[in-house]
């Protein structure tokens, strides 16, 4: 056990040294010697994992939630650089445990892949289980967001008795999950209706139907894809009413978000400086284990108000005075709408760079491009003053524009990812937003673009 | 002004990802051209008037959705539909909407769910899922023609009557109707089934104009096309076909 540790941390130094962020390498190398490392070591950690999985939102309800323990004084495990395989994982931990093989840490807070939660429920046993949507997303993966679902909810039955899952109250593949679910169930969800619609023309693949008998699911209300207010008038399914509520929101542009929550521990007024209104489920997800984990207010409070974007999620750069830019990943038309809505609101001359891979991190398959609410970008054309697409997949993205009613003259497709980023950066005058979008791996070449040009962080020192 | 209607079959039930292309390519195409396309959906319980339509579009889906679609197919719309494809209705079908025109879906217990037996074909499930990029050959759009697209299908489609029904494309790329005869798709009169999913029309500006000449020509007697730049649609196209074909 011991060997497959130091074999580990000797491959994170040496990556380090060479300047490379691996974060699967040493944690692969440690399991390979000593199959049980991850077990022996998780199981250390005296008040449990948390395991955060779902299709988005994982990386920043795990950065929420860790900012929050943080600010409670406890120390924690959480592979934050974004690594959510076993192996990754598995690095995560022999990177914090001690030369003996110590982990002396409060808390595990784990985002994890979607399929490997089976595998890491077994191996971890984590105290609770956080799902946050269940969003179609890189269908190819998987083959079909029903395998996905059916995962989870096997994994479910591994955990341990005590076990808590916490759970989207608003997706109802999520919420479905609940009934079936051992132990304990807490739902989050929205009451205010200060966001959303009563209706929707967005369409999203069979997830607004009843997962129990198949019939299409009633909606009272909206926010976004398939989050909302509903039942099933067939089988008699329906929304769980959360424990822990949303009761008020406010949107502030680019400053950010202010909310309201009730929860069992008491209603708190919250504020975050990120923009979209996702994040307030994300942060739901997050408040909710904190409440669950009987973290003070003042922490949540303190937490989200000191916690600043994950890697490439709507994040804010300064590229020169009076220069702005946002990076945020896309990666599946829920997703995307609600990055096209923030960008949409926010005023003033803007341009806008899209990435586009089909690598097998991405997904194979972008068909997602033509749900996504690219026509929106065409009422805001004026102040939208140029398009760039680039990436394997870059003139997909071109073509998803002109359909879209973007005038064609606007759109310009540049081969090479790496010049597209330079000259993006280059073209911005000084009052202007540039808006970069890219799939998964662009924004990792994104990131080594502007690093290398000085402007932010490798990302596993973040 | 030439105005033609679109019926987009079970929006609700049968989506998937990007389904919603060919809808938004075929009423820009029409767009440019001055034509006017108007759109309509009918879903579980809903009867249309074939009668009045010029273009049927029927999506892919999850498996789950489907028996509820071929109960209700048989009891509001099949056979109103079969008649018009008769009549030469241009229909495209993809994925699960294929199967559907398809003569039945058979399962590994022998039980069968009778399709509308447009295309004289079955589909049965098989093991692995096939999918990934096509390139596949099109000659009925033109000699070199080609389509592209993404394929993600469990089920495997043979036709029965080659005379009958023809493969729509022939797979350079990709595995097709089975993964085993080299088929993609079919085609019976003017009604095209496909398991290139998704946005298979943006990518296929062709194959969009033969459904929208063979809708004009049936409404008014008169199939011309205005030729459009088509500038983004080549590039996207042909970077497929160099990359993948």
């Amino acid at each position: 056990m011991l060997l497959a540790l130091w074999a580990g941390k000797t491959v994170i130094g040496v990556n380090r040294r060479l300047g490379y962020g691996g974060t699967s390498l040493p944690g692969a190398i440690g399991r390979r010697i000593a199959p049980k490392l991850l077990a022996h070591l998780a199981g250390q950690i005296p008040q449990g994992s948390t395991v955060i999985t779902g299709t988005n939102g994982k990386t920043t309800t795990a950065k929420m939630l860790a900012a929050i323990i943080a600010a409670a004084g406890l120390t924690q495990v959480h592979n934050h650089t974004g690594a959510n395989l076993v192996q990754g994982i598995t690095t995560t931990f022999i990177g914090v445990a001690g030369p003996l093989g110590k982990v002396d840490r409060d808390i595990g807070v784990l985002e994890v892949d979607e399929a490997t939660v089976p595998q890491l429920v077994s191996e971890v046993g984590p105290r609770n289980i956080v799902v946050t949507n269940f969003f179609p997303d890189q269908l190819d993966r998987f083959g079909e967001l029903g395998k996905t679902i059916a995962l989870i909810e096997k994994a479910c039955h591994r955990l341990p008795p005590q076990a808590v899952a916490i759970l989207n109250a608003d997706d109802p593949q999520v919420a479905f999950l609940g009934p079936q679910f051992p132990g304990r169930v807490v739902y989050y969800g929205v009451e205010t209706k200060a966001y959303g619609t009563p209706d929707t023309r967005q369409t999203a693949a069979g997830t607004r139907l009843c997962r129990i008998c198949g019939h299409p699911l009633n909606y009272t209300w909206f926010y976004y894809g398939q989050l909302g207010h509903y039942t099933c008038k067939h089988c008699g399914f329906h929304r769980p009413t959360p424990q822990v509520q949303v009761t008020a929101v406010e949107m502030k542009g680019d400053a950010g978000l202010a909310f309201t929550v009730a929860t069992p521990a008491g209603t708190w007024p919250l504020s975050l400086a990120t923009p979209g209104f996702y994040n307030i489920y994300n942060a739901l997800a997050a408040i909710t284990t904190a409440v669950r984990l009987q973290l003070p207010a003042r922490a949540v409070r303190e937490g989200l108000a000191g916690y600043r974007t994950s890697f490439g999620r709507m994040e804010r750069l300064t590229l020169g005075p009076d220069k702005k830019a946002f990076l945020a990943l896309i990666k599946n038309p829920t997703g995307c709408n609600e990055v096209i809505r923030t960008l949409v609101q926010n005023p003033g001359p803007k341009r806008l760079l899209i990435l586009i891979n089909d690598n097998a991190a991405d997904g194979r398959d972008i068909s997602w491009l033509w749900d996504a609410d690219f026509e929106a970008l065409a009422l805001i054309a004026p102040p939208l003053k140029t398009i760039v697409t680039t990436g394997l997949r870059g003139l997909d993205m071109a073509l998803r524009l002109a359909y879209g009613g973007l005038p064609p003259a606007g759109i310009t497709y540049q081969p090479d990812l790496t010049r597209a980023v330079t000259e993006a950066i280059n073209q911005i005058q000084p009052g202007e937003t540039l808006f970069i979008l890219p799939t998964y791996t662009a924004l990792l070449a994104v990131k080594a673009v502007l690093t290398k040009q000085g402007y932010s962080a490798n990302y596993w020192e973040e | 002004m030439r105005t033609l209607h679109l019926v987009h079959l079970y929006p609700d039930l049968l989506t998937l990802d990007g389904d919603r292309g060919n809808i938004i390519t075929l009423c820009r195409r029409c767009a440019w051209r001055g034509i006017t396309l108007t759109v309509t959906t009918a879903s579980l319980g809903e009867t249309v008037d074939f009668t009045a339509a010029d273009l049927v579009f029927i999506g892919g889906s999850a498996d789950r959705e489907q028996p509820l679609v071929y109960a209700d197919l048989e009891k509001t719309k099949g056979p109103a539909l079969a008649a018009a494809v008769e009549e030469r209705l241009p229909v495209l079908a993809v994925g699960a909407g294929y199967q559907l025109l398809g003569r039945c879906y058979r399962f590994p217990d022998r039980k069968e769910l009778p399709g509308l037996g447009v295309f004289a074909a079955w589909t049965e499930p098989g093991e692995k899922r096939l999918t990934g990029n096509v390139v596949a050959t099109a000659p009925m759009l033109g000699e070199k023609s080609s389509l592209v697209g993404f394929e993600n299908h469990q089920g495997r489609t043979f036709l029965a009557e080659p005379s009958k029904t023809r493969p729509l494309a022939q797979v350079i790329t990709g595995h097709g109707n089975n993964g085993r005869d080299g088929t993609e798709g079919a085609i019976y009169r003017n009604a095209i089934g496909t398991y290139l999913q998704g946005p298979l029309l943006p990518k296929n500006p062709a194959l969009a104009d033969w459904l929208l000449a063979r809708a004009l020509k049936r409404r008014y007697q008169d199939g011309s096309l205005a030729p459009l730049p088509d500038k983004w649609e080549t590039l996207a196209h042909q970077s497929v076909v160099k990359r993948f074909g």
